[in-house]
């Protein structure tokens, strides 16, 4: 019990009548009033405070060239995010698994006759930072600078020079493909970016999604550079970019910059469309036989994207079931009341082609039947009857709550840019989608689970000593009062 | 391939040019930030930061890991876990559904030197944020089934983070003999044996202990003032009962450990090399200047990817696939200096640990020239003007400073600090410190049968 001693010669506030409560023991509770009637005492002021907003004026353009711009300008500090983001995702490997990873780790490697220690030293010098990144829908490259026109301008210019001409080496090619290589060795010493694998593969099947993105040991070693160069020439075209840029440039500074960047890209339009991923036709279990301590276990199907009516809803349901972290269904009944795992969470990923409805959970061997059956049994059961009111209250009021942290920094702007550029969303879309969240009821929700959340076609994956069996664990677990 | 001419003399030029611009853009550039104390040993750190709506509150506890005796490792990891539980007026589910029910974000973290907790919300919930964290500062209540169920999800966690991946169950055996004898030698979350002997008195003893104001920072960042903020921390912290703080003696080490090895069979599928050697943190330096210069010899061997670890190791002499050095040099205790590499198929690790200690030869023995020193600088500068847009970074920098009784301007002032740094002073303390007696290394190797489970 805490300590009973205290100087009360310390409190001075003149505000508060105080009376230093000491926890003492339950039994001995000084009933006083300064105690509160009820915890906590904040709750009422914060609950009629009005929250704040940060608008944002987002310009939107293309240049000459074709690329698709979207620039705010924040003055706090000084400095530049720039962020070009290409529809070259592994979506485009075609039957070379990993080529638009290794093309887009290759970038700055060498470009314009200049080495890999020229370009790195040539950043670093400046103190900034040329970043890139592919995933499986987008290609990213990223520059991070000072405003200050004696550091953006040349590493502007070093960046031009990159995407104007990659040479991709033959030797950093070889150096990079060995590293992509001993990196996916790596990944076979732990279970979980295995059975993230296997779940892709089941899930997507043939679609260009279940390419795995960072390749295989068996495609690696296939890709030339004269396929590197034939992507970058495809995909990392003008038409086929989106350029963000915040931070503190006008708008005329941006568009010189955009200018710039868009004209030193290989002429050309956007990608095609990728065909529409279907949900699984009937589930499907895939086991990876693993000596680990823990069975990881991926459940998840097919629903819809963002364009759909449907999706605000089942986006506030997954909310709700496993996307809102403590707070969630999945977390309070498998987590919390029954300690059978440390993590376990759901989430909807809206893609440019599909957006997977995933459910992923790592639980001790032992409790591996136990824990797939009750999530299985609460997905089922969610479906069957969805949120209550008070569940759905309570995520709009986090969702539409937390919406100022997505404004909070020019990192997370220039993030929010990028997906709206890529994604052809409106440039209120942020707003849009605060207001939908709001309107969002109990009943939509169940109507959209039962449209396109069928428990009967999962896509399953899992790895461990054993292949997991569903069973519902026969403990009542205290509830929670 | 062609190559543009570049002399080194005009580079050299041009990085001191742009450097005398960083400087010029870069100095005092700190947003408004206050520090005061609460007459209960309370120390608050206020940072305005008015760029949007919103505020993060953490609350940072000067107790971690290298605290806990043995029998209770990881207890102050387990403590933080329950921290979310019961309280006098909260039940298990109460705290996270409030922070959600306001749009926030939670949770907390726990290290070898501090235990730390974090809200972040649309600015106007500051005094739930506040209220929040002063029950959970005096009213923990430890409710034993509550208990043994989360003993259950700790185990669950060091099962995900370290029993299964053979990488981190090599880096948890490196720090036992990287500063043995020390706190520093057991994991943060503890060894399983003794998470699984838990008993609840011992989390409520090491909250009785250590959660105290006196013991603590609170850390507000965000789109406040101090006028606004200080009322209301008085508000819901003034009132709590100030306490003695329990001396510690500061965590050093004997002088020199002596050359430590450790060869590891791991189910890995690439083999790895840890090397590590004690030195001098910040606190523990004779002269700080010592801390600056240890952190410009880690910045010329692993500043980027144009130093010389990246330079020489994976490009040029193709030994690594990856590598990388670093300096922890703000620390409690005393620091390290921790080099880990992983190899590139067909190389041996002693040849891969051969060639890093022929880098810090290299160093030793020449003093690095001025423009790499000066890339360092370049770095620092600009990092700290990119450091202020993440409000979380901000309020994760001026807590762990706090922690280590630092003050809070050390990224802002460090570009001036490295700037006294003389490329010969480096050369220098590589020969001090980077020797033989005061290194640790540990060789992880695959198994070469078929992995049986030890149990």
């Amino acid at each position: 019990m805490s300590d009973s001693r205290y100087v009360a010669a310390l409190i001075a506030v003149p505000v508060l009548i105080v009376l230093v409560m000491v926890v003492a023991s339950r039994t001995h509770d000084r009933d006083t009033s300064a105690a509160p009637v009820s915890f906590p005492v904040s709750l009422a002021e914060v609950e009629a405070a009005q929250p704040g907003r940060r608008e944002l004026a987002i310009q939107h353009w293309q240049t000459d060239a074709g690329s698709r711009v979207l620039h705010v300008q924040t003055d706090q500090l000084p400095m530049v995010d720039v962020r070009l983001v290409f529809n070259a995702g592994s979506a485009r490997d075609g039957d070379l698994a990993g080529l638009a990873s290794l093309t887009n780790a290759l970038l700055d490697q060498g470009a314009d006759g200049m080495g890999v220690d020229e370009i790195a030293s040539g950043f670093e010098d400046l103190g900034a930072r040329f970043g890139s990144s592919s995933h499986r829908d987008m290609a990213l490259v990223t520059l991070t600078s000072l405003n200050d026109a004696e550091f953006l301008e040349p590493a502007l210019a070093l960046t031009a020079r990159i995407l104007r001409a990659p040479d991709f080496p033959e030797d950093a090619l070889n150096r990079v493909r060995t590293r992509m290589q001993q990196g996916l060795l790596m990944q076979q010493q732990v279970p979980g970016p295995q059975v993230s694998r296997a779940f892709q593969e089941t899930l997507f099947g043939a679609h260009p999604y279940g390419i795995p993105s960072s390749g295989t040991l068996e495609s690696l070693p296939r890709l030339r550079r004269d396929d590197l160069q034939r992507f970058y020439r495809d995909f990392y075209t003008a038409g086929n970019a989106v350029i963000a840029v915040v931070g503190a440039l006008s708008e005329a500074e941006a568009r010189a910059l955009a200018n710039r960047l868009s004209s030193a890209l290989p002429e050309g339009g956007r990608a095609p469309a990728l065909p529409q991923a279907e949900p699984p036709a009937e589930s499907t279990r895939r086991h990876i036989t693993f000596n680990s301590s823990q069975t990881h276990i991926q459940i998840g199907t097919q629903v819809i994207s963002r364009d759909h009516e449907d999706y605000v809803p089942l986006y506030v349901g997954n909310h709700v079931f496993g996307g809102g972290g403590f707070s969630a269904v999945l977390m309070d009944e498998v987590r919390q009341r029954r300690g059978l795992v440390y993590g376990i969470s759901s989430s909807i990923t809206p893609m440019a082609a599909a957006a997977p409805f995933q459910i992923a959970l790592q639980t001790g061997n032992d409790n591996a039947d136990e824990a797939l059956g009750l999530t299985l049994s609460l997905l089922e059961q969610f479906v069957e009857e969805g949120p209550t009111d008070e569940q759905v209250q309570r995520a709009i009021d986090y969702l539409t709550g937390s919406f100022a942290m997505s404004t909070a920094s020019n990192s997370a702007i220039v993030g929010q840019l990028g997906s709206i550029g890529f994604y052809d969303l409106p440039l209120d879309y942020m707003d849009q989608f605060q207001r939908d969240i709001a309107a969002v009821t109990a009943e939509q929700i169940r109507t959209a689970l039962r449209r396109h959340l069928d428990p009967t076609r999962l896509a399953i994956a899992s790895i461990g000593p054993r292949a997991p069996e569903a069973r519902l664990p026969d403990d009542d677990p205290d509830g929670a009062e | 391939m062609r190559r543009l001419p570049a002399t080194p003399l005009i580079r050299v030029m041009m990085a001191l040019l742009a450097l005398g611009g960083l400087i010029a853009s870069a100095r005092g550039e700190v947003p408004p930030t206050h520090e005061f104390t609460l007459g209960n040993g309370l120390n608050v750190m206020v940072r305005e930061d008015h760029r949007a709506p919103v505020a993060v509150v953490m609350l940072w506890y000067r107790v971690g890991s290298i605290d806990e005796p043995p029998g209770m490792t990881g207890i102050s990891h387990m403590l933080e876990h329950m921290l979310f539980k019961d309280t006098k007026h909260l039940t298990p589910g109460d705290y996270s559904a409030l922070v959600a029910r306001f749009g926030g974000q939670s949770n907390a973290f726990t290290a070898y030197e501090y235990t730390g907790y974090y809200q972040q919300y649309e600015a106007s919930r500051l005094p739930l944020a506040l209220e929040l964290e002063a029950e959970r500062m005096t009213n923990l209540r430890i409710d034993p089934e509550e208990f043994q169920r989360e003993i259950q999800v700790v185990l669950e966690e060091r099962r995900q983070r370290t029993d299964d991946n053979p990488n981190a169950l090599a880096w948890e055996k490196f720090t036992g003999i990287l500063r043995p004898g020390t706190g520093y030698a057991h994991p943060i979350i503890g060894w399983r044996r003794e998470i699984e002997q838990y008993q609840p008195d011992m989390a409520q003893h090491w909250y009785e202990r250590w959660y105290m104001p006196g013991n603590a920072t609170l850390v507000i960042v965000g789109d406040v003032t101090l006028d606004q903020v200080k009322p209301q921390v008085e508000r819901f912290f003034g009132r709590i009962p100030a306490r003695p703080v329990p001396s510690r003696p500061e965590p050093r080490q004997a002088d020199i450990a002596g050359e430590r090895r450790l060869n590891l069979v791991l189910p890995v599928q690439v083999p790895t090399l840890y090397m590590g050697w004690n030195l001098p943190s910040l606190r523990t330096a004779e002269d700080p200047h010592e801390f600056y210069v240890l952190s410009m010899l880690s910045g010329v061997l692993d500043g980027g990817s144009s130093a010389r670890i990246e330079r020489n190791l994976v490009r040029g002499q193709r030994l690594a696939a990856g590598a990388g050095a670093s300096y922890q040099g703000l620390a409690r205790g005393d620091g390290v200096f921790v080099v880990s590499a992983t190899p590139n198929p067909g190389v041996m690790l002693d040849d891969l640990e051969a060639a890093i200690e022929a880098e810090i030869r290299a160093i030793a023995e020449t003093p690095p020239a001025q423009s790499e020193l000066d890339r360092v600088r370049a770095q620092v500068l600009a990092s700290h003007v990119f450091g202020q847009d993440s409000l979380f970074g901000q309020a994760m920098e001026l807590g762990y400073l706090s922690m280590l009784g630092v003050d809070w301007r050390l990224r802002a002032n460090m570009a001036e600090a490295l700037a006294a740094v003389t490329p010969e002073e480096v050369s220098a303390a590589a020969r001090r410190y980077l020797v033989a007696q005061r290194r640790a290394v540990a060789h992880v190797q695959p198994q070469v049968s078929e992995a049986t489970h030890d149990e």
